[in-house]
């Protein structure tokens, strides 16, 4: 048990590479750095494989005990001193725990995150041989891997976004790895801000929970969403799983927040194989799988996930169809698929939808890598139409590449045909009415991915040389540390598959019985709490043997198979200047496909601003504008104002205090008396001899009077 | 040197100031060097502080109290007194941390007057630390008043262009508010007298009596703190002076200024506003009023911020939009929304203080801030980019940096008051990841086109010096947390209780009744209290306000202030009851006796929270 009691320390080898190279990784020699960082992964892949099997040996009494880990109290106080009041005036206790979790669920992607990871890192060791900041690029790997297990890790929604989060930061600082381009620079802020929107969502989505349900916990969340004391579409488990469902479309780019997906293709390739293909882009399906028991009980945010799910697969599809960089087919391929889990996950097949997840993870992974493989061999050159006739060059690659196409596309027998299959079974069987057009739209997807898949492999590999000579001259196949860890995911990408065989095709499916217990339980649960068993709810009991079953395995292959022939038709003698088919079909559809349905426009419109609507400005930088005008003149301006008019009547204050008090008041009464005097200086002029005729005079007039009045 | 941790914190800055005022002016290096010496000094006394405090978290009301009421100026009856709580300790540790660093910060950026400059900044120091400690009103607003002195000369004499404009505007706005507080401050302090016949500033006393004050005059008091504060925090619309203050002040200042100065308000809000006017807090509208010009300069801060073309100008509008979750968190009046406010006050001083010295460093070299003079900065300046990118990362709340922490407790305590709320304030943070990253973008990625970028030098060690410990802090809060919130949630709790007396699961308020130490000799450290059984998770379930009266509280020794001041006689002239203690309001003369035991409850909330997840299970 020591592996599993220490499972925390499997985030934690990563992050020690991560910190080394940040530390000392300038100073470090590149097989230091190998050492170090891949060395780190690849003892986290072991330790989890080994903390895997004692798991099963720890849970084999009751399948589906999870095994929790709690190291410490990492929000919150830990006695229970902080706290909240939460739905119906409870109280409870604020708290997140530095905890970690392992179940079937999150044994699943512990296996591949760290198995893909660590294939993903001994191919990067010749893809980026030649790269600068070879110690940047492995220590953002392996910080990825930090965050990518402690996502998959947590023992609570709070760490879980830890991990959330961060995966966010990796994909920003590896999507911006070559930061001098401007183009990847940006694409790395969409993929960061886009993400934000996102996250959002969750913070508020996990609030709610908190709110409604008293705890972050993912034990405690789901034992009280079990115990039946809330019925099934509860408006605020439905918000919160909403809100929850906005954070996941904002992770694993679902429509309409996956456009930061696409233009993440501007990173080294290797991290669009682990991040943007494999392992983070799942983690939207993994948060929705984790809450299923609070999905069920909202049936309107199942329908909600379905429908977004088979959307954004189709329209991802369409646009897929007629792109020309490999790395953006593959990508919007990505999304298309992702999609396909989200149906599953919506109608109630979890897992269907994990088993997805798993199988996609070998062949995209591989995919991704075949495709940097063939841009290593083609010096850079990414854009479909100036290649061709690879295929003999190149081939180990092109050999890896083309099973990745077989099982992408759902040929019987390798891995994507059994989980692709089950999808569209369940989709089928699971919801009937209305639901059946999301069938045929996943259908039409399954066609359609045939066709772009095979139109990458006709292109690439096939037709007419169409590189300059000097690119030609240099075709070379990879070194072994790129080839070796293409040929183990394709044999992955075959027999991954076998491990979820339904019963129709007589398999025991192994991987649905291992996680059956993650799943399975609300449907008894809710029975037991007298309440209808939802029929999304949980896995179905229903054997597999439905006639109906092989008529739709039929229509899948046969679409895999149509969709092969059109590319085969089109494409397999591709030279300069190949006409594409739906071009010519209708040239302005072409063009809006071409331009992704002008989506990335719209939203530079509405909500970025980034682009004027004729002379207008929209979206964040319109308000942004429009607000520092506003704070710069009308607040600013009367605080200015207050300020000027306090001086403006001081001002005045001196001017009536110059010119009426003083002037008025004090100098004029002065004034006046002056005036005055002059007249009075008349008679006053101080010459003595003159007051004493006048006093003289005066006293001879006063005698006289008296005199002659007597 | 314990019981007079507090006054020697406050003044140590000062001393170095008298002593760098003794020093010839013309020997700057040998200025610097005892500038800085004193700055670590002020910073290298708080330190004790942690462990002394940490023992002490758990206790109810202000610690390490020092000096009594009225013994000051007995005649109008202010006293010298300052203590602490967790909140007020956070906030002390914070600024002389940020003094130091900011005075480290300034050697090679200030060259002439560098004497004054160096007085005027420890002085400012004094001023800073004084607010978050006085236990008087009056004492306060000395404080308050006397610290704008020193910013404005910081501003004004090594500031910017357009410094004097800048300067004078900070002043004459937070003197304008300072007024309105200081007619608030007389009101309580005249009301007191009516109340009681007793005139006093002591913080505790207005405590008893404040709340008392009903009907418009509340709501008018309410009003006159709260622009005082708000012009300080700032909040919308008062906001204007900040951008010119900070684009105008040198880069210690701005650092001091918003890693420091901004937080005088949030600290006057919850220390003052809520405590002496629950009632008018409490309000729906004016609680709404204030908690929608919370939500405004959220998002507004961060929209005016994204189109900045100077970056100080940007990270001071940024600022905005931070204080915004501080003042929603604290009218959220819930332990969360408040311990969740504080620690963001915390986060914000270290972030955006590492964001002023980060414009800074570039300002240093370059002589400008226009964003559109960068480019392609990381080539040049690696070790600069990567510290940026950590700092941004953590103001922008990325969990595991400290930012998050406070910003994430705030929304959830404040989404449980109110969801739409909530929901409002959600579009700050994607607005902060929005103007960072694309002023990231803008100034580090990219080629080096403008020549005069080439040859920049990365950081010296100096300059790393100063970051260091910021970053250390950013990632011990974002990692373990934990210790802020204990240390938080005995004052929170507290303070929660006072104003909402209905909150579910808190004991009842220990404001008004403090423990005063008169002289040293009784003022030896008190013996912990003993771990209450309540820490334990209880398996008690019932009603939380039940769990809360049945705990037994350790006794806390109370010592009686000894009747010998002038304000006794003033009192006594006044013939009412003399006490301005912890019996302010008791109807019987105070006893006589020099000691006294009195218990005082301490907070137990924690039981009853304890017993919310077994409340869960069921």
């Amino acid at each position: 048990m020591f592996f599993l009691d220490h499972i925390w320390l499997i985030p934690l080898f990563p992050a020690l590479g991560a910190v080394c190279m940040f530390f000392f990784g300038r100073k470090l020699s590149k097989q230091a750095v190998n050492g170090i960082c891949v060395g780190l992964v690849v003892l986290a892949f072991l330790w989890a494989c080994v903390a895997v099997w004692q798991y099963t040996g720890y849970s084999a009494a009751s399948p589906g005990k999870p095994f929790e880990k709690v190291l410490y109290t990492w929000m919150g106080t830990g006695d229970g001193s902080l706290g909240y009041v939460m739905h119906g005036g409870r109280t409870a206790e604020f708290r997140a725990d530095a905890g970690f979790l392992l179940d079937p669920l999150s044994s699943i992607w512990l296996l591949f995150v760290t198995g893909v990871g660590m294939l993903i890192h001994i191919y990067s060791i010749g893809y980026m041989g030649h790269e600068g900041g070879y110690y940047r690029f492995f220590g953002y790997m392996n910080l990825f891997m930090f965050s990518m297990l402690t996502l998959v890790l947590a023992n609570n929604y709070a760490l879980m976004f830890v991990g959330w989060e961060g995966v966010g930061l990796c994909s920003y600082l590896l999507i911006g790895f070559y930061f001098q381009r401007h183009s990847a620079s940006t694409a790395a802020n969409k993929a960061f801000i886009v993400n934000r929107v996102g996250d959002a969502g969750f913070l508020l989505g996990m609030f709610t929970i908190a709110w409604y349900i008293g705890s972050v916990q993912y034990t405690k969340v789901n034992l009280l969403a079990r115990s039946g004391q809330f019925h099934i579409g509860d408006h605020w488990i439905t918000a919160a799983c909403l809100l929850l469902f906005v954070g996941a479309c904002g992770k694993s780019a679902q429509f309409p927040l996956y456009v930061w997906l696409p233009d993440a293709m501007e990173g080294p390739t290797p991290v669009s194989a682990l991040i943007h293909a494999a392992t983070m882009v799942t983690a939207g399906v993994y948060m929705v799988a984790r809450s299923n028991a609070l999905f069920v009980l909202a049936p309107n945010a199942m329908k909600t996930v379905a429908i977004i799910g088979a959307l954004t697969a189709i329209f991802a599809a369409t646009i897929a169809l007629v792109q020309n960089d490999i790395k953006r087919v593959l990508a919007y391929s990505t999304v298309s698929q992702l999609g396909y889990m989200f149906l599953a996950l919506g109608v109630g097949a979890f897992a269907a939808g994990v088993f997805h997840v798993f199988t996609h993870a070998f062949f995209k992974a591989l995919l991704f890598l075949g495709a940097g493989s063939v841009i290593h061999a083609m010096s850079g050159e990414q854009e479909m139409q100036h290649m061709g006739a690879l295929h003999g060059k190149i081939k180990t690659t092109f050999g890896t590449m083309l099973i990745a196409t077989l099982a992408i596309s759902g040929v019987p027998g390798f891995a994507g045909f059994f989980s692709k299959d089950a999808i569209l079974w369940e989709t089928w069987s699971r919801e009937a009415g209305a639901y059946r057009y999301l069938w045929y739209i996943a259908f039409l997807t399954a066609l359609m991915t045939a066709f772009y898949m095979f139109r990458l492999i006709y292109l690439t590999f096939f037709g007419k040389p169409r590189m300059n000579h000097e690119v030609e001259h240099h075709v070379h196949e990879s070194p072994k540390t790129m080839t070796v860890p293409l040929v183990i995911l394709a044999i992955c990408s075959i027999g991954a598959g076998f491990l979820g065989m339904p019963h129709s095709l007589g398999g025991s499916n192994r991987f649905e019985k291992f996680l059956e217990p993650v799943f399975a339980k609300e449907a008894i649960v809710l029975e037991e709490g007298g309440k209808t068993a939802q029929v999304a709810a949980g896995e179905q009991q229903v054997e597999h043997t439905d006639p109906m079953e092989y008529t739709l395995m039929f229509a899948s292959v046969g679409a895999a198979v149509v969709g092969w022939f059109l590319a085969q038709r089109a494409y397999k003698k591709a030279d300069k200047g190949y006409k594409e088919p739906i071009q010519e079909i209708s040239p302005r559809f072409y063009k809006t496909l071409f331009r992704k349905w002008y989506v990335d426009e719209i939203y530079d419109w509405v909500f970025t601003g980034r682009k004027k609507v004729g002379p207008v400005r929209l979206g964040a930088m319109g308000l942004g504008d429009a607000m520092w005008k506003f704070d710069a003149n009308v607040i600013d301006g009367a605080v200015n104002g207050a300020g000027w008019s306090t001086r403006m009547s001081g001002t005045l204050s001196v001017l009536w205090d110059k010119w009426i008090i003083d002037g008025l008041f004090v100098n004029g009464v002065a004034m006046v008396t002056r005036l005055a005097s002059y007249p009075v200086r008349l008679v006053q002029w101080g010459l003595v001899q003159w007051y004493a005729l006048v006093m003289v005079a005066g006293l001879v007039c006063f005698i006289f009077y008296y005199v002659v009045k007597w | 040197m314990y019981n007079h941790i507090l006054s020697i914190i406050l003044f140590t800055p000062l001393v170095g100031a008298v002593l760098l005022m003794l020093m010839p002016k013309e020997n700057k290096d040998a200025i610097r060097w005892m500038g800085n010496i004193f700055g670590f000094l002020g910073f290298a006394v708080s330190l004790p502080l942690i462990p002394w405090f940490w023992a002490l978290k758990d206790r109810v009301g202000f610690q390490f109290v020092e000096g009594a009421p009225n013994n000051w100026i007995p005649s109008i009856g202010s006293g010298y007194v300052i203590g602490i709580d967790g909140i007020s300790f956070l906030l002390i540790m914070l600024t002389t941390l940020l003094g130091a660093i900011s005075i480290l910060s300034s050697w090679n950026a200030i060259q002439d007057r560098v004497k004054e400059y160096y007085v005027w900044f420890l002085v400012l120091q004094t001023g800073m630390l004084g607010v978050f400690m006085a236990n008087d009103m009056f004492l306060f607003f000395v404080f308050w008043e006397a610290m704008l002195v020193p910013m404005y000369l910081l501003i004004g004499i090594w500031g910017g262009p357009r410094k004097l404009y800048a300067a004078i505007k900070f002043f004459l706005y937070t003197l304008f508010g300072s007024v309105l507080m200081l007619l608030g401050i007389l009101f309580l302090y005249f009301h007191h007298h009516t109340l009681t016949g007793v005139y006093t500033f002591y913080l505790p006393d207005l405590y008893a009596t404040a709340p008392k004050i009903g009907g418009h005059a509340a709501i008018w008091l309410f009003f006159a703190f709260f622009v005082g504060f708000a012009i300080k925090v700032p909040m919308f619309p008062f906001h204007t002076w900040l951008p010119d203050a900070h684009v105008e002040a040198p880069t210690a200042g701005s650092v001091i200024l918003a890693g420091v100065l901004l937080k005088m308000g949030t600290y006057g809000l919850i220390r003052f506003s809520l405590p002496f006017f629950p009632a008018v807090a409490m309000t729906p509208w004016v609680r709404q009023f204030v908690i929608v010009l919370s939500l405004i300069a959220i998002i507004y801060g961060a929209l005016v911020s994204l189109m900045q073309k100077d970056m100080k100008k940007l990270v001071a509008y940024s600022s905005v939009s931070h204080l915004g979750f501080c003042t929603l968190g604290i009218f959220a009046l819930s332990p969360l929304g408040l311990s969740g406010s504080v620690l963001q006050q915390i986060n914000h001083g270290i972030s955006t203080g590492a964001l002023f010295l980060i414009v800074g460093i570039l300002y240093e070299r370059r002589h400008t801030r226009e964003i559109s003079e960068y480019g392609g900065i990381s080539n040049v300046m690696p070790v600069y980019a990567t510290i940026t990118l950590i700092m941004f990362m953590s103001s922008m709340g990325l969990p595991l940096l400290n930012g998050f922490v406070g910003e994430f407790t705030i929304l959830q305590g404040t989404f449980m008051e109110n969801k739409v709320w909530a929901a409002w304030a959600v579009p700050g943070v994607i607005l902060a990841a929005a103007y960072l990253l694309w002023l990231y973008q803008r100034v580090f990625f990219g080629p080096v086109n403008n020549p005069k970028n080439e040859k920049l030098l990365d950081l010296s060690g100096r300059e790393l010096a100063t970051f260091i410990p910021l970053v250390i802090i950013a990632f011990w809060i974002g990692l373990y947390p934990k210790p802020f919130f204990q240390i938080l949630s005995t004052p929170v709790n507290n303070l929660v209780a006072t104003v909402r007396p209905d909150y579910p699961g808190l004991t009842k308020p220990v404001l008004a009744a403090q423990p005063v130490n008169p002289n040293p000799e009784a003022a030896t450290p008190l013996p912990e209290p003993p771990k209450s059984p309540a820490t334990q998770t209880s398996p008690a379930g019932g009603t939380p306000s039940q769990t809360g009266v049945t705990q037994t509280h350790p006794p806390v020794r109370v010592v009686r202030r000894p009747s010998t001041s002038l304000g006794q006689a003033f009192s006594a002239a006044s013939g009412t009851n003399s006490s301005v203690g912890s019996w302010a309001l008791s109807p019987e003369p105070p006893s006589t006796k020099n000691q006294t035991q009195k218990p005082v409850p301490v907070n137990t909330a924690k039981a009853n929270l304890a017993a919310a997840p077994a409340a869960l299970g069921k």
